[in-house]
């Protein structure tokens, strides 16, 4: 897992609280509408998404950048990036 | 007369546009929108249609929309909800002393299994919530507030910007339960300046089994009924199409017709009004006299029971209520005539008209005509009546 500090994104999906596969489906609208290049952050609670989401980089071509080094938070915060 | 329905508040008949648009969706359009054929792909937009209508009707977006089974279940999705989305916050809650048992419920239950702390905030003898009581009351742990927007007890509709504004200010979450204002006075989410809000399919012509939440955008919300990810994940079970379906159309139907349904219902109720405060003696108008539900008249009649009114009444085809059905049924002094300070015994003689687009004029007549002598045939069975009219404590 790559731990990222203070990544900026163009967009945030909030899916804290929002059962699973939801931090799978919500990401797609969000990178529908973001550019290549631009990043997207995904903030959940769901433990699943630590494999899940790389995973569904690596298998739709998107850059999975890392994960928010932020102890304090109370959900994880995980960073895409929009290649296509 | 055959049949006069003035409980509106407790049921209304399904809108016969309504039952039209439903149908459909019982035998032939019966697919689970979650499937990703056909016959559930077209029922999902169908599904998203209605949540752009009700969102219409209240000035929001459709994703700020949740459908669920009931009013009282969009109430405790966001009362815990909400609060046990924000625990980092706090755990400090604020109601109305006469909310909903299901808002009211719904708070014990976070005091009971989550160690939150509830204000039960008191009105004053109109129940109204007194701004200034508001703001005292909170605490840098206050997670959320909720008043209803007005009560179906006694009519009374509160002053719901000036009190959530300054719940915002505060950072604080502000809800209103809006099952007694939807359909008969605008409910603009926008110039309410609330968080959420909750809507009841019944309360606009819709059938029962159907409500929705509004939800601001970007809110955390814990779901309450865990599941799939029907209603993007934050409530689960398979949606109720044809309950949806009637509670788009109905409020596609109350968008359009607000202003003349609120006008006709309030001169009805001027009149009812009007009515039996002329012809019935030591009877108290409950409720703020003119800060109220356009087609809601509640009283207080000395010297009988109101049950026994109610029975009176439903033998001359007559049907209304006492307010709290809970409470009647449970023979207890009503808690919201109780928060507005009215005393036990004439909170027993407690009855409640609500009125529909339905009620015609005529029947408020024959009311009129029967309800003074129903209470006067049930006061001369009272011993303590009597007794006060020997007195001459009577008028």
């Amino acid at each position: 897992m790559r731990f990222v500090d203070n990544y900026k994104a163009d967009a945030t999906a909030d899916l804290v609280y929002r059962v699973c596969p939801m931090h799978l489906l919500e990401p797609v609208e969000f990178i529908k509408d973001l550019k290549p290049g631009q990043v997207l952050e995904i903030l959940t609670d769901y433990d699943g998404a630590l494999e899940d989401i790389p995973a569904w980089c690596a298998k739709h071509g998107q850059e999975f950048i890392g994960i928010g080094e932020d102890e304090d938070a109370d959900c994880y915060r995980l960073y895409i990036k929009k290649l296509h | 007369m055959e049949r006069v329905y003035m409980d509106h508040a407790a049921a209304t008949p399904v809108r016969p546009e309504v039952l039209e648009a439903m149908l459909p969706y019982f035998a032939q359009r019966f697919g689970n929108p979650s499937a990703v054929y056909d016959l559930g792909s077209e029922i999902k937009e169908v599904l998203e249609e209605q949540r752009a209508k009700v969102a219409r009707l209240i000035n929001a977006q459709p994703g700020e929309v949740i459908f669920t089974s009931s009013g009282a279940e969009a109430n405790n999705l966001a009362i815990k909800g909400v609060s046990l989305a924000n625990l980092k916050k706090g755990r400090h809650l604020i109601v109305s002393a006469i909310e909903h048992h299901s808002v009211l419920n719904a708070a014990r239950y976070l005091e009971k299994f989550h160690d939150f702390e509830v204000t039960f905030l008191p009105v004053d003898k109109h129940g109204l919530v007194d701004p200034a009581r508001l703001k005292r009351s909170l605490t840098p742990g206050t997670v959320m507030v909720s008043i209803g927007h007005a009560s179906n007890e006694i009519g009374t509709v509160q002053s719901i910007p000036e009190l959530a504004e300054l719940c915002r200010d505060e950072g604080i979450f502000f809800h209103t339960d809006a099952v007694a204002t939807i359909g008969n006075m605008p409910v603009d989410v926008q110039a309410l300046s609330v968080d959420l809000l909750t809507i009841s399919g019944p309360a606009l012509g819709a059938a029962k089994g159907s409500g929705a939440l509004y939800f601001r955008r970007k809110l955390r919300l814990v779901p309450q009924i865990h599941g799939g990810i029907q209603e993007d994940g934050r409530r689960g079970g398979t949606e109720n199409i044809p309950g949806i379906v009637g509670l788009g159309r109905a409020a596609e139907l109350a968008a359009t017709e607000l202003d003349k349904r609120a006008r006709f219902l309030t001169r009805m109720r001027e009149l009812l009004v009007a009515g039996i405060t002329g012809r019935v003696q030591n009877v108290l108008y409950t409720g703020h006299p003119q800060q109220r539900l356009p087609g809601h008249a509640s009283f207080c009649i000395e010297g009988i029971e109101g049950e026994a009114l109610v029975f009176m009444l439903n033998r001359q085809g007559i049907y209304a209520n006492t307010g709290s059905a809970c409470a009647s049924k449970a023979l207890k002094t009503s808690p919201v005539l109780c928060a507005i300070g009215i005393r036990p015994d004439l909170a027993q003689g407690s009855i409640v008209f609500t009125l529909g687009a339905d009620n015609r004029e005529a029947e408020v007549h024959y009311v009129l005509e029967q309800l003074p002598r129903a209470v006067e045939k049930l006061r001369s069975f009272s011993p303590v009546w009597r007794k006060k009219m020997a007195a001459g404590a009577g008028a």
